[in-house]
């Protein structure tokens, strides 16, 4: 493991951070954990809560398979041990936003014991970030306290809701490497399709454990940042707390083992509850579970179904389509745009154009969709056209600069490529006979010049290119203009 | 009262079916023996529209053919089943005026089967009790009364007194009960009646207010052993809302019933000999062994050395479970709620539940509370877990030799109200026989072998392996041919 030379200057010298998150991801799943209450976001407060949800008497739970699959599916995409056998307990603890009393979770046995993720913080070594552990378990309510001037409002519509906590082992040593360890699971969570990694909507919250050392020395105490909400505001919560921690130990102080709250306008941390008023949450298993035992048939399905990872995918771009190590990066970062390109490339049915395929999605698609503010999700353009735009360059009916007309014009009318080139007489002209007509009529035009340019002023070679595109609408195949113009001047 | 009221399940549903009288007739009487009977303090909701429709509905279907298995019968309901638009309060204040939308699991199959509804049976307050007298509406009071005039009011056992009760002094032929660590036996032997606790699955849990989950079983009470048998097969079957429950089919039990016990072997477990015991109690065990050697099986003494710490470690287990179970009594979705002025929402839940939990279930909230905290819970908790593995081991053990186990089903008779309400200890130890088979999870009930010298019913235990309810209702029916128990309470009320 490489370690990263990130150090804060104190008054006393050099420090080192150390960083272990937990990250609660929303099981994407149409069911809530132990409800079979629906999940989606935004609709009306308490208009997807259950029986079981509200915690009813007599009402039982019963564990959602889909949401068991897509955490075992999530340990398998992390190279981590799955239990086959795990248990559920309850943490029991009294609040407004939690009707039964308890949070069911999982203590003693998780499902999903030790993996690995390997991450690339900007500009340093790749690095391996260790899992400790994967578990499963609800979501709690949420409180709305600016309904009503005196009253605080329950909504459970996420009372219930399955979350996966990922457990870091403390191996990160800087804000980036927290960042880019983010940014690699939201990734990881989205390919494998059992976290839409939505951080604004909440789908995807982070626990910062933070704590300062010396190089070489042991761990020092650390604070629990809650709820942090995006990758900016994960890095400047440990940045603040780094800081905040040096500060105390080098006045002398000792860091109080807390929770903490991040407040984003500030950018600083908050005290919110300290060791001594902490819970006793008196776990025990829960008895109105059995405890789960995963066969060999439900493994195997997790794993067939998982796919092909950005990681994979990025060194199959690299070696075996032969895209820069850039592009490659950039095409798989995002499970979108890497199912959007290989969408492309099954439309094209020629791998040896992938090169060419990459190029314009990053350069040409992305550019055109940063202009309009849109998405690959809500593209104007499909890959099937895209394809044929494609397919017209490279068969020469279409130079680059008619592409990229042809390409505009489909963004502002959606209409296709070949459909577009048809009604529109773009097609790029390879009609020798016309071109030599064209030349004949643009050299004979400007006699003077051709007198100079066999005089030896080689320059106005460009000028009777252009003017040959020119009298030809742009439509001309530019390499035949070339040679013909150089074997009729030169001639 | 009504000959009508002295029938039991199977003469009702046969007599329905044959057109002896219609199911109109032996509702309306069983209604009325309900509404002369409030001196027990049985019901708690009468829901005479319910039964009365039920029978109506039976006798329609007599008509066109498609009577159901328990068509035209009436019965009683613990209160512990939620049952749609009548009040389901576990006897406890916390749940005043609860009307649930929803039919628990076991209520829905016995509707489902015809079964009519003539009230929720009152019972000891969530079902934490042994005598009824932690019911927040007042204890039931035992049909029984001691012979020679003495007129003291007994308990009718707990938790499930409402149901035995009702039952003994004809009030319904059946009712459901639940059983915890012993809360259908110990009140069926104290009224002279059957009860049968199925395997833990048997019956969902769906829709019943829980005390303790890992422990809690539905079952029913009834006047027979066959009639018990009847209503079981209604009332078990795989239900998908409770993770808990058997995914197994349900036996036909009353075709099943047997009583030749031709090649079976009765295991007498020494360590259910107590010390404190009445000799009339250990007499009428070994009378009981006597019954099962008649009716041809072997007696063959077994040892499950264990028992002794069963007691206590049911005492850490249900309250630690039901610590939890109960904390949703919050007063912010339903139920009673106490808001005193200016309150934080940490105080609303400190009065409402200071208000509404009576003492006993008070006690257990705290014990289990305790228990389950950090640093005691390995000395507690995880140390009660490994006794009810073991006691399970030693129940295995014994069951490779024998087929059933014969036991007395309580260390008394019914006792006195008041005797024991200051004591929580000397209650618990009503439990003593009753507890390791719901430990172990194994079905078991409790049949009437006679009377004691003060003229109170005694019972007997049969524990069987689990899903072998057939096993335990056959031996059940050879104590019940030989014991030939008649005896029914004079009425007083």
């Amino acid at each position: 493991m490489s370690e990263t030379s990130y150090r804060i200057e104190g008054a006393t010298g050099a420090w080192e951070v150390v960083i272990g998150l937990e990250v609660h991801a929303q099981v994407t799943s149409n069911a809530k954990l132990f409800s079979g209450a629906a999940t989606a976001f935004g609709a009306e407060p308490n208009a997807q809560v259950s029986l079981i949800d509200a915690a009813m008497p007599g009402m039982l739970p019963v564990p959602n398979k889909e949401c068991i699959r897509q955490a075992v599916r999530t340990g398998m995409a992390l190279d981590a041990v799955i239990n086959r056998w795990s248990r559920f307990d309850r943490k029991n603890y009294f609040y407004a936003d939690l009707p039964q009393g308890y949070q069911i979770s999982q203590l003693y046995h998780p499902l999903v014991g030790e993996g690995s993720i390997e991450i690339e913080p900007d500009g340093d070594a790749p690095k391996t970030i260790g899992i400790e552990r994967i578990h499963v378990e609800q979501d709690a309510g949420k409180l709305m306290h600016d309904q009503h001037p005196t009253r605080s409002y329950v909504d459970l519509n996420r009372a219930g809701v399955a979350l996966m906590e990922i457990v870091s082992r403390p191996d990160m040593r800087s804000p980036a490497e927290a960042g880019a360890y983010v940014r690699k699971l939201r990734s990881i969570l989205r390919y494998v399709g059992s976290c839409d990694g939505n951080m604004e909507e909440g789908s995807m919250r982070a626990d910062v454990n933070v704590s300062v050392r010396k190089p070489g020395a042991p761990f020092g105490t650390r604070t629990e940042t809650k709820n942090v909400n995006s990758v900016r505001f994960v890095m400047a919560a440990i940045e603040h707390e780094a800081r905040r921690q040096i500060d105390v130990l080098e006045a002398g102080g000792t860091i109080v083992q807390e929770t903490r709250l991040f407040d984003p306008d500030q950018g600083v941390t908050r005290s919110m509850r300290s060791k001594e008023d902490a819970h006793d949450y008196r776990y025990f298993p829960d008895p109105d579970l059995l405890p789960l035992e995963l066969d060999e048939a439900f493994l195997a399905e997790c794993r067939d179904s998982l796919p092909e990872l950005p990681d994979a995918k990025r060194r199959r771009y690299q070696e075996g389509l032969g895209l820069s190590a850039y592009n490659a990066d950039v095409l798989t970062a995002e499970v979108e745009t890497a199912r959007w390109f290989e969408a492309l490339l099954a439309e094209i049915g020629d791998d040896s154009r992938a090169k060419a395929a990459a190029n314009w999605v990053i350069s040409e698609l992305f550019g055109a969709l940063n202009r309009l503010g849109r998405s690959l999700d809500d593209s104007p353009v499909t890959p099937k056209d895209a394809a044929t735009l494609l397919g017209l360059v490279a068969d020469g009916t279409l130079s680059n600069t008619l592409a990229k007309q042809v390409f505009e014009i489909m963004l502002e009318t959606g209409e296709a490529p070949d459909v577009i080139v048809e009604a529109r007489g773009l097609k790029q002209t390879s009609d020798t006979g016309e071109i030599d007509r064209v030349i004949g009529e643009v050299l004979s035009a400007n006699a003077d010049k051709v007198a100079d340019y066999r005089g030896g002023k080689d320059k106005l070679f460009g000028f009777f290119v252009g003017q040959t595109m020119k009298a030809m609408a742009g439509k001309a195949n530019p390499a035949l203009v070339n040679e013909r113009l150089k074997a009729l001047l030169d001639g | 009262m009504s000959e009508l009221t002295n029938l039991g399940v199977a003469e009702i549903r046969d007599g329905v079916k044959a057109g002896d009288f219609s199911a109109r007739e032996v509702a309306e009487a069983h209604v009325e023996a309900v509404a002369a009977a409030k001196a027990l303090n049985a019901f708690l909701v009468e829901t005479p529209d319910h039964v009365l429709a039920a029978a109506d509905a039976a006798d329609q279907a007599r008509a066109a053919g498609t009577l159901k298995p328990l068509s035209g019968v009436p019965i009683g309901m613990k209160d512990l089943f939620c049952t749609v638009g009548v009040q389901t309060t576990a006897a406890s204040h916390i749940l005043e005026g609860f009307t649930p939308t929803y039919e628990s699991g076991v209520s829905q199959r016995l509707f489902d089967a015809g079964a009519g509804m003539l009230g929720k049976l009152n019972m000891d307050q969530f079902a934490m009790g042994s005598s009824n007298e932690t019911s927040a509406f007042g204890n039931v009071i035992s049909p029984w009364r001691r012979g020679g005039g003495d007129n003291a009011a007994l308990a009718p056992g707990g938790s499930s007194g409402g149901s035995s009760a009702a039952i003994a002094a004809r009030l319904c032929p059946a009712a459901t009960g639940t059983d915890t660590g012993g809360s259908i036996r110990q009140p069926a032997a104290f009224t002279g009646i059957s009860g049968i606790k199925p395997t833990y699955g048997r019956c969902s849990r769906w829709g019943t207010v829980a005390f303790a989950s890992s422990l809690d079983q539905a079952g029913p009470m009834a006047r027979s052993v066959r009639d018990c048998a009847i209503m079981l097969e209604a009332m078990a079957g795989l239900d998908p809302r409770d993770a808990t429950s058997l995914d197994a089919p349900v036996p036909a039990w009353e075709q099943g019933l047997n009583a030749d016990l031709k090649g079976k072997k009765v295991g007498i477990p020494r360590e259910y000999r107590v010390e404190s015991m009445p000799a009339e109690i250990d007499a009428l065990w070994k009378r009981g062994a006597e019954w099962l050697q008649d009716a041809g099986a072997e007696i063959v003494d077994v040892s499950l050395p264990h028992t002794k710490y069963a007691l206590p470690a049911y005492y850490i287990i249900a309250p630690a479970e039901a610590s939890s179970n109960l904390a949703r009594y919050d007063g912010v979705r339903y139920g009673q709620r106490e808001l005193p002025d200016g309150a934080n929402l940490q105080e609303m839940y400190a009065a409402t539940r200071a208000a509404g939990f009576g003492p006993e279930v008070k006690r257990r909230i705290m014990i289990g509370t305790y228990v389950l905290s950090a640093g005691f819970y390995d000395a507690y908790y995880t140390q009660a877990q490994r006794v009810r593995a073991l006691i399970s081991r030693d129940f295995d053990e014994a069951f490779a030799k024998v087929d059933v186990l014969l036991t007395p089903t309580a260390p008394s008779a019914a006792f006195a109200l008041g005797d024991k309400s200051d004591d929580p200890l000397a209650m618990y130890l009503n439990d003593v026989f009753t507890v390791p088979s719901s430990l172990a999870g194994l079905p078991a009930m409790s049949v009437p072998g006679g009377l004691d010298d003060a003229g109170l019913p005694l019972g007997l235990q049969i524990i069987g392996r689990a899903m072998d309810e057939q096993g335990v209702l056959n031996a059940g029916l050879a104590l019940e041919q030989h014991a030939g128990f008649t005896a029914r309470p004079d009425r007083w009320w």
